[in-house]
């Protein structure tokens, strides 16, 4: 029962992206593959499972949405014209591998729909998580993103949004979109807003898209370097919370615990995309990731070239945030003083971000400034939802002496 | 072929600044809107096109009832109303967001793009 959900999970993209050329219509393919994991839950445990089990799920599923569409005579003819239709569309060169889970990426990621429904659209269609999971993931009840999803696919049809990979000249920037999905994801796996820690879940279905980006796209480096992005970030997840469920800061972080294998995969992803010479956002910040799991040590992080590395991200997309982690790096390099004024002037923008006085109570620590790093702190305290992230700035605040001054420099 | 409404809305402020603009400043506008214009007959995504007068002219006709009642006025009170449109035939919606982009960068105004309900039969 487990063995045949996990396969069909795997293969709920290709099934449902498959019938969604050949039918043109995503409730038809959707309802089609949850009849054929029915019948996968009936059979496979009693014939085993088919050696393509990929295959058998379409077959199974396009015979059962073909039953379907006759059965319902009184669904309009464009229905009963697909019936008739292989494949229509146009086929564009998208490289060695030609995959109807790439046009549905991009189906599903389309500027024209709102970016949580792109997000839910993308969970459901590709990754096959119920509406169910997907409303769970993002903590919303489970009506409310049935009608988000509903309301994405009506448009969907009703607008006209192509089954396609976008032209050659419209890729960089709708492949922008697809990797903000993904990333986004990522990011509510790994540093959930709100609840539990770390949603392994979120950052598994993640990465698992994102593999199947690199391979359908292997020769976008932004699509490696994000993969490489994750991977990096992923390996360090078992040393990131203490045993009792604190965040560890990077520097105190046990290097042991790091994952070797993702860490290695990370790095000649890096290598890879970095190869191609056409730098981009997702690139730059797996640069930064394999700076840090490069140094054995906490010591050891070549703390000039994060900083470049900063410097050359707060060029391509230039933002606070970026300015922010900047400011963290250049405190290693030229101490918290100069790194202060640097993260003080970006204190308009980034008001309601919780990082931002977080780095700022660090710096104001180090400084021997223990009354301001506290109200830093406690400023930190009072926007940040996340459990671990929220014992671990406690922590440091309550570890603040009032009478000893700055430890550091 | 699916048809799609390409709408420029107006609004008050936009029309005082427009009434404030001179022949010389409007020509390029107008010029580059023909051109659009010309670029859609040619390739065959012309359906209709049209510019409005100012929604002061507008004039509202209620036959609900048992007589039709006539008012001045549009009918409510928004802030934003429909200035000109475009009615075009387009492959999917990427096509039709093409031919938004460039209206919008023709006519100086964003463009708002709604399909019509069903395809007309061939």
């Amino acid at each position: 029962m487990e063995a045949v959900e996990r396969v069909y999970r795997e293969e709920f993209g290709r099934v449902v992206a498959s019938l969604v050329r050949r039918f043109g219509d995503i409730d038809v393919a959707e309802d089609a593959a949850g009849e054929a994991l029915l019948v996968a839950l009936e059979r496979w445990p009693v014939d085993g499972v088919p050696p393509n089990p990929g295959a058998w799920l379409t077959t199974t599923a396009a015979r059962r949405a073909i039953d379907r569409l006759r059965r319902e005579s009184h669904r309009d003819a464009k229905h009963q014209a697909a019936l008739m239709i292989t494949d229509d569309t146009a086929h564009e060169s998208t490289g060695p591998v030609e995959d109807d889970r790439l046009r549905m990426v991009f189906t599903c990621c389309h500027p024209a729909l709102a970016p949580e429904a792109r997000v839910a659209l993308t969970l459901r269609l590709l990754g096959g998580l119920t509406v169910a999971e997907v409303a769970q993931a993002f903590l919303v009840p489970e009506t409310t993103m049935a009608q988000r999803i509903t309301r994405a696919k009506r448009k969907i049809a009703g607008a006209g949004i192509p089954f396609r990979v976008p032209s050659a000249a419209d890729l960089p920037a709708r492949l922008d979109a697809v990797l903000a999905v993904v990333y986004l994801v990522f990011n509510e796996g790994y540093l959930a807003t709100s609840g539990t820690a770390v949603r392994d879940d979120l950052t598994g279905e993640a990465i698992r898209l994102g593999r199947l980006l690199h391979r359908l796209l292997p020769e976008e480096p932004e699509v490696t370097g994000l993969l490489a992005l994750m991977l990096l970030t992923e390996a360090r997840r078992p040393a990131r919370l203490d045993a009792d469920g604190t965040l560890v800061a990077l520097p105190e972080q046990d290097r042991g615990l790091w994952s070797r294998e993702l860490v290695a995969e990370g790095h000649a992803l890096v290598r890879a995309c970095l190869a191609l010479d056409r730098p981009g956002r997702y690139q730059v910040l797996a640069a930064i990731g394999a700076v840090h799991t490069d140094a054995s040590t906490a010591a050891d992080v070549d703390w000039s070239q994060v900083a470049a590395l900063y410097g050359q991200l707060a060029a391509l997309d230039p933002s606070p945030v970026v300015e922010l982690n900047r400011a963290v790096a250049i405190a290693e390099l030229d101490g918290p003083a100069v790194a202060l004024a640097r993260v003080e002037a970006l204190a308009g923008p980034l008001a309601s971000y919780h990082p931002f006085h977080a780095v700022r109570a660090d710096l104001l620590r180090r400084l021997g400034r223990p009354a301001e790093a506290r109200a830093a702190y406690d400023a930190a305290l009072a926007l940040v939802d996340n459990p671990a992230e929220e014992r671990w700035l406690a922590r440091r605040r309550d570890g603040l002496d009032p009478r000893r001054p700055g430890e550091e420099r | 072929m699916p048809q799609y409404f390409l709408a420029v809305n107006h609004d008050e402020a936009g029309a005082a600044e427009m009434a404030e603009m001179t022949m010389e400043q409007m020509q390029p506008i107008f010029e580059a809107v023909s051109a659009f214009n010309d670029e859609l007959q040619e390739q065959g995504a012309w359906v209709f096109a049209g510019g409005l007068q100012d929604h002061a002219a507008t004039t509202v006709v209620d036959a609900t009832g048992d007589a039709p009642v006539v008012t001045d006025g549009p009918f409510s009170e928004s802030k934003e109303y429909l200035g000109g449109f475009w009615i075009i035939e387009a492959a999917d919606l990427d096509a039709a967001l093409a031919w938004a982009a460039k209206g919008s960068k023709a006519c100086a105004g964003k463009v708002e793009v709604r399909p019509f309900q069903a395809e007309p039969e061939a």
